[in-house]
């Protein structure tokens, strides 16, 4: 099985050795002291002199720092790290962003010494803009998309995997160890440039879509873990974007929002588009941040739009006679990514050339000439990704064919519209609990007052636009105000920005957004009937975390009780739910609409002989926590001592697969 | 003559006359020469020392590095830089040194510009048997990757804010080198004329840094598919 960096793990705090007598809820006391106790560690060390945030995004990742020896309660300075990297064999450049590609060179491929970087003669792997420029030519050897795939149900993120499409006798890397690499580079880049003040000294926080699973998140921190970066803490992106927005905004944010505002954020990054709600509330008179619902993973972003962009201009040219060879849509689609930001920023441009460049040295003959219009952006883009639709439309899913290739499960529907109108619907009790918030009786879906923008596909006006004209017809059909844009935001940047920033506001220096988790979580129990032949066993969902579980918080099932095997692993089904905000925790489940609850893989504990008898039935109950990095835990407690296991979530089906 | 001298020692000088004082500004002169030659040997002779010595051990070391094998690879990165011919304006007759361009840097801004324009393509090319129209689709790539080396790599501004054709004073003691005057070039500052180009200066510029064994004079590789 995947044993490359084992599962197996059992913990024995030291005060679990409780007499058997204690009830189980105290025991819990001494929960989440594992990531804490880290925390500390690092901060006796100095102190950290500055706060780092990192967007591990899916296309590029970013540093940003805040420089704590220099910020005190009127300003802070920040910066965003510009990362050394190999844009071609033997040069190294140093780029505010380094894409997250990495690519799997032949021995025979690179020169001996070429792929040297500041910090090590030789990489393990190659990552950043070359990664991406190589493999633009040499796709079987190129890993894209980790980060996608460590989200992805029923894979084995651990397994050596990517790239998915690569012959046999190409290397593959885990989405894990792809991951690590991206962190590694990026703690070499600051480790050179700052040699006096080491990554893992710093406060760091990492961000994650805020759709991300449990078990995602819980790999996320274990890559940054094993690049010893310990005190890694994770936020979710939207968040982040609006912790930007807030630090751009220079104190003006408290006269921009007002109490009752529904935040909608929209991140639309180049491979995934993230959807949060954040509510404005007060408390003693001061303004408070709800994070209130987030969105499903959607695999959409601006990658599908210069794809779809390219393909018309294909069909385009073949409708002409001529046929387009693989390598030439690689150069259309990149040719048609700048032409279209040129058509978006200048709203004087109507036509604008597009030429593939033939591949030989004879520029000028051989050459293909094409153009885009605004009239073919406006209608694959403008309208193809966001078309004008009722607010009662949603997306379109069609059954996936019988047989697919291993692959990422990309949006059936691109219209992200349709993604947004679905999202907000079904989130329309998201803020019943928060008095501050008054929706209209009649209201189909959840009214977001604001919106921010995130992702550089937003940076075109045109789509801007259109997608704010969406939302607020959908509003104006209700009555209800229209929202406004919240201006400032910088696109690119901002998540990593409002990592670092974040950092600086956890130091008790600004306002925090009030996040938890961000769906409620149950585990499959079967329930006690007489089994019907023919039918599978009645399963129960046993609410094992509440929606908004915050930060360093545990909750016991002290009166549902297992008895589990030492030695057998055990699995259970696992589903989360983003929606059943009231369920608490121990509430059972017998019946549940598909929409509700959605399944993620199963989760595993395997009690470890230490001891005792093989066989030996041990009865345990569950407890759960989220520690103060932002992860889900859960543990198995036992009745007899107070004995925990940890129960594990990368358990993901990859022997079955 | 009978004149006679007599040599006698005890004798001591009442007069201090002519004479003695040449005889004193002689000895004295002669002993500061004295001094200055020493000093100027003893210099001589320790640079030529630490020299011999520096070399012994720079010989030693390698000798040494030579036997030794070191076990982490030092890994070096060569930052280029552009130099500009600089004229020295000095008056001493000294000869001027002029400054020696390196050419790593020319070759790497070659590089990129056939990299993102396919710049030396369009050059070697023979254009004589193309229509412009054909040209033009071609001047569209270079043009746009030119554009996007160039601003990618070096940060460019004008040198003089004023708009063409208008009449701009220079003051005295312009910068000669950022300023050209021509024509009729009489009289003394401040000059008035008309700006006829607006110049251009480069404020920031970021060339890659190359590994050690890089050959920076392969522009393009050959690309071989397989």
């Amino acid at each position: 099985m995947k044993s490359l960096f084992g599962h197996l793990r059992s913990e024995n705090p030291g005060e679990g050795a409780l007499n058997a007598d204690v009830t189980q809820n105290e025991s819990n006391e001494d929960s989440p002291s594992e990531d804490s106790d880290v925390e500390q560690g690092t901060v006796e060390y100095s102190g950290p002199r500055f706060s780092v945030g990192i967007d591990l995004g899916t296309t590029h990742c970013v540093l940003s720092y805040v420089d704590l020896s220099q910020s005190d309660e009127d300003g802070h300075v920040q910066e965003v790290m510009a990362i050394p990297q190999l844009t071609s064999p033997g040069a190294v450049e140093e780029l505010m962003q380094l894409p997250s590609f990495l690519y799997q060179a032949h021995q025979a491929e690179l020169a001996e010494g070429s792929s040297a970087l500041p910090w090590t003669a030789k990489p393990e792997f190659l990552v950043g803009e070359i990664a991406r420029s190589l493999g633009s030519k040499t796709p079987i050897r190129l890993v894209s998309s980790a980060k996608s795939w460590l989200c992805h149900a029923g894979v084995d993120c651990k397994a050596p995997i990517l790239p998915a499409e690569a012959p046999e006798e190409v290397e593959r890397v885990s989405p894990f160890q792809a991951t690590v690499a991206y962190l590694q580079h990026i703690r070499d880049a600051w480790t050179q440039l700052h040699p006096d003040a080491p990554l893992a000294n710093q406060d760091l926080t990492i961000t994650v879509p805020a759709s991300f699973d449990p078990a995602a998140r819980e790999l996320t921190v274990e890559a940054a873990r094993f690049v010893g970066l310990e005190q890694a803490l994770l936020l979710e992106e939207p968040q982040s974007a609006l912790y930007s927005w807030i630090e751009r905004s220079n104190g003006e944010w408290r006269k921009q929002t007002e109490v009752g505002d529904i935040i909608l954020v929209i991140d639309i990054g180049g491979g995934t588009t993230d959807l949060s709600l954040i509510a404005v509330t007060e408390h003693d008179g001061n303004l408070e941040l709800t994070r209130v619902a987030v969105g499903d993973h959607i695999l959409l972003g601006g990658d599908n739009m210069d794809l779809a962009l390219a393909y018309t201009v294909k069909a385009k040219l073949e409708k002409d006679g001529k046929r387009l060879e693989s390598w030439q849509i690689q150069a259309l689609t990149h040719g048609c990514r700048e032409a279209k930001e040129k058509i978006f920023n200048d709203p004087s441009l109507d036509v604008m050339p597009l030429v593939v460049p033939n591949r030989g040295s004879s520029l000028i003959g051989g050459s293909l000439r094409t153009e885009l219009t605004r009239e073919e952006i406006n209608n694959v883009l403008v309208d193809g990704f966001f078309p004008r639709i009722a607010a009662s439309d949603r997306p379109i899913s069609r059954p996936r064919g019988g047989l697919r290739t291993a692959g990422l499960p990309y949006a059936q529907d691109a219209g992200i519209t349709r993604h947004l109108a679905a999202f907000l619907a079904k989130q329309l009790n998201a803020t019943d609990d928060l008095k501050d918030i008054n929706l209209p009786e009649h209201a189909s879906f959840l009214h977001p007052t604001a919106v921010l923008f995130n992702g550089g596909v937003l940076k075109a006006a045109p789509l801007a636009d259109r997608l704010m004209e969406v939302l607020n017809s959908w509003l104006t059909g209700e009555q209800a105000p229209e929202a406004r844009l919240l201006e400032g935001a910088d696109l690119d940047l901002a998540v990593a920005r409002g990592a670092a920033y974040y950092g600086y506001v956890r130091k008790g220096k600004g306002v925090r957004i009030k996040g938890g988790t961000a769906a409620s979580y149950y585990v499959g129990i079967e329930s006690a009937m007489p089994a019907v032949p023919g039918m599978p066993p009645e399963i129960e969902a046993l609410c094992i975390a509440p929606f908004g579980m915050e930060e360093g918080t545990e909750a016991a099932l002290p009166d549902d009780e297992f008895g589990l095997v030492i030695g057998e692993p055990v699995r259970f089904r696992f589903f989360s739910s983003n929606t059943r905000r009231e369920d608490r925790v121990g509430t059972r489940l017998d019946y549940w609409t598909d929409e509700e609850l959605e399944e993620l893989d199963e989760i595993e504990i395997t009690l470890p002989e230490e001891g005792r008898r093989v066989g030996e039935v041990v009865p345990v109950h569950l407890t759960s926590a989220v520690t103060e990095v932002g992860t889900l835990e859960l543990h198995a407690v036992s009745r007899q001592d107070g004995k925990r296991w940890k129960v594990e979530f990368d358990v993901r089906a990859g022997e079955e697969a | 003559m009978n004149t006679t001298y007599t040599i006698d020692l005890t004798l001591k000088p009442t007069t201090f006359d002519l004479w003695h004082v040449c005889l004193a500004g002689t000895v004295a002169l002669l002993a500061i020469l004295l001094i200055v030659l020493l000093i100027v040997m003893l210099i001589g002779i320790a640079r030529g020392r630490k020299k011999l010595l520096e070399e012994a051990l720079r010989e030693s070391s390698a000798s040494l590095a030579a036997s030794i094998k070191i076990p982490e690879p030092e890994v070096k990165i060569v930052e280029k830089i552009v130099e500009v011919e600089k004229v020295v304006q000095a008056p001493a007759p000294e000869p001027v040194v002029l400054k020696e361009a390196t050419p790593d840097a020319a070759l790497q801004l070659l590089n990129l510009l056939q990299k993102e324009a396919r710049f030396i393509d369009f050059i070697k090319e023979d254009i004589t048997a193309y229509n412009d129209a054909d040209i033009g689709v071609a001047a569209r790539v270079v043009h746009e990757g030119c554009n996007k080396a160039i601003n990618e790599h070096f940060k460019l501004v004008v040198v003089h804010e004023g708009q063409e054709g208008s009449k701009i004073t220079l003051p005295k003691g312009f910068d000669a080198s950022a300023v050209r005057l021509t024509g009729n070039i009489v009289g003394e500052a401040p000059f008035t004329g008309t700006l006829i180009h607006r110049g251009w200066q480069v404020t920031d510029i970021r060339l890659p840094k190359l590994t050690m064994g890089h050959n920076a004079k392969i522009i393009a590789p050959a690309e071989v598919e397989l």
